[in-house]
């Protein structure tokens, strides 16, 4: 019983915003909505368990791993300083120590962790284009066609942006277009799994 | 005497020069250039309703001045104008370029701003006037059009989406079909996916190598359904570590992920006789922003050295980042997105891939399930139709024929 009630509430929601799919009337689009602001509700009530998980992981860290005590303790003074700082009300405005912290630690941080992308594309692409077989040979010649497409080549350079255009448009979006009709009907097929109770591991034990 | 008469003539014609000078530049009434000729206005105006929205569009539609592209040829564009009433304040809400004749008015659907009435909404079932003028490439305007009234309604059913009603219809059809056959004990073949059979391997790999196996669901929701494709494969992957005793770490960004992963690894390795193994530490909330979110991933794979790393779900400029600190670290990994634009980054860095539908078969792929196994093979089915009739589409269109091209579109 304690599973048939949450498959029961999916196959009547399941079935209710398939139909709402194809009525646009404005009491429609008040069901679509109001579901979506239940998903919100829902996000917003498990946050304390969030939360939660964070605060006994990092302190049990703390407590049982000495290596990691010191990065342990730093999250948890961190997560206490951008709380207490985003109590007050006016702490979203500008200027407030909270959009401080936020500004000028947090972001740098991020753009910091961002700018490793361009190390390991490098990385990456050294792995990709390495020429083990007729196909990846090919893969090697078309990026490096592509490439040069930003380079300026003289009396070539026409002749190699018609390439690149041929290239972009025809095979890779007719590649790109493939994925994604696959992708739609695995989303349909999975949708009608779960509508129909077949899919359920979301639902955890009985 | 003659010296005075010359004098005189030439007096009396620099007189006559300079009246005939001054008469010519004087702005009289005579010379003044004519008044440019305005523009004819649009006619036959007409107001119809939006017939695939929730009451909140009309559609204006006219003829065009008979000075656009033709006669005075001096229309530049057409401005529309709304009321509420014949007599009532007329709010422009369009202009149209030269040539163009309809405009769609998409009013606002709040009836009041800062509590005050909204002008630019629309509301089914009320009289709107509409009326409309030319302008021409010089900035004068034609006189108004004939005042026209219409409506919008709040239609109940979308007319563009009819060819996708049927088309899920007949999709499934087929998966009810193939599942039915499949309980029936008809044997489903389903071809061989490199990285859903790499996942054992992996897994006994770890275990050899005794070290924790990390499983990420990306940066989605909980509700996504590449993530939900994430528990299924999660579900397979905790009952075989609950088998063969190796620690699984699944780091979320989202609490509802955390309680759907918590109670996934659970029933897993309940499942598998395992209880005991149980650790609802080892399934933990990190954060919800992205890159933080990394940070805390890619420290934990090289703290923990994990052996085997997946990544399922809906993933974004974090891929490379997650899948290149794994390649370092020297670890097997297995991904799975429906991100066309990670894709190239996983096939790059990863062991193995599950390309889009990949992903959301692996669970059919795995339990071997009749249940699961049907929608692969309608979907196998389903992509057979769709690129026949696409196929069909582009032909017949090539021929102007434009049938099943209409089959394949919709109106949005």
């Amino acid at each position: 019983m304690r599973r048939q009630i949450p498959l029961y509430i999916v196959l009547v929601c399941g079935i209710v915003f398939v139909i709402q799919f194809f009525i646009p009337s404005h009491e429609s689009e008040f069901i679509f909505e109001y579901g979506q602001d239940w998903v919100m509700v829902i996000g917003i009530l498990a946050l304390p368990l969030g939360i939660w998980s964070y605060l006994r992981k990092t302190w049990l860290t703390a407590v049982k791993k000495p290596k990691e005590r010191f990065f342990a303790g730093v999250s948890l003074f961190g997560f206490a300083i951008m709380m207490l700082t985003g109590l007050k009300r006016e702490s979203l405005m500008a200027g407030s120590l909270y959009m401080e912290l936020f500004e000028y630690v947090l972001i740098p941080i991020q753009a910091t962790i961002f700018s490793l992308l361009a190390f390991y594309i490098a990385s990456a692409a050294y792995r990709a284009f390495r020429a083990r077989s007729v196909i990846a040979t090919m893969l090697l010649g078309t990026a490096f066609i592509v490439m040069l497409r930003l380079i300026p080549l003289g009396p070539i350079s026409d002749v190699n942006q018609a390439l690149v255009g041929w290239i972009l448009s025809v095979p890779n979006m007719a590649a790109k277009r493939g994925l994604l009709i696959g992708i739609g009907l695995g989303a349909i097929a999975t949708c009608i799994k779960i509508i129909l109770g077949i899919e359920r591991t979301y639902l955890g034990r009985d | 005497m003659i010296r005075f008469k010359i004098r005189l003539a030439l007096i009396l014609i620099s007189a006559s020069v300079l009246l005939l000078f001054g008469y010519i530049s004087s702005p009289g009434q005579e010379l003044e250039a004519p008044p440019e000729p305005l523009p004819a206005p649009p006619t036959n105006v007409v107001i119809s309703d939006d017939p695939n929205d929730d009451g909140h569009t009309t559609i204006v539609s006219w003829q065009l001045s008979r000075d656009d592209g033709a006669g005075l040829n001096n229309v530049m564009a057409y401005e529309i104008f709304r009321s509420t009433s014949p007599e009532g304040e007329f709010l422009q809400v369009g202009v149209m370029g030269k040539g163009l004749d309809s405009y769609i008015d998409r009013g606002e659907k709040e009836k009041t701003r800062n509590g005050e009435p909204n002008p630019r909404y629309i509301g089914a079932g009320i009289d709107y006037y509409y009326k409309m003028r030319a302008k021409s490439t010089t900035g004068t305007y034609s006189e108004f059009s004939e005042l026209v009234v219409g409506q919008a309604k709040n239609n109940w059913y979308h007319t563009g989406k009819t060819n996708i009603m049927i088309a899920v219809l007949i999709f499934s059809g087929l998966v009810i079909y193939f599942i039915t056959a499949a309980k029936r004990g008809k044997e489903l073949y389903v071809r061989p996916i490199a990285g859903i059979d790499a996942v054992d391997e992996s897994i006994g790999r770890a275990t050899e190598m005794g070290r924790p196996i990390l499983f990420v669901l990306g940066t989605g929701t909980a509700a996504d359904l590449a993530t939900i494709a994430g528990y299924t494969i999660l579900a397979r992957v905790a009952k075989m570590t609950a088998d063969y005793q190796t620690k699984v770490l699944v780091p979320v960004n989202e609490p509802v992920m955390l309680a759907v992963a918590q109670e996934t690894v659970k029933s897993a390795y309940m499942e598998a006789g395992r209880p005991d193994m149980y650790d609802e530490q080892n399934i933990f909330y990190v954060t919800a922003m992205q890159f933080p979110f990394v940070a805390a991933v890619c420290g934990l794979m090289i703290r923990e050295q994990t052996a085997t790393n997946f990544y399922m779900g809906i993933f974004h400029a974090e891929s490379l980042i997650l899948a290149e600190t794994g390649a370092i670290t020297g670890a097997i990994q297995i991904s799975g997105t429906d991100q066309l634009a990670q894709l190239p980054f996983f096939i790059a860095a990863t062991d193995y891939t599950l390309i889009g539908e990949e992903l959301y078969a692996a669970s059919g792929y795995l339990s071997k399930e009749a249940l699961l196994l049907g929608p692969v093979k309608a979907q196998d089915y389903a992509k057979v139709i769709l690129l026949t009739l696409l196929g069909l589409a582009v032909i017949t269109w090539s021929f102007g024929w434009g049938f099943f091209k209409s089959l394949i579109s919709t109106i949005s």
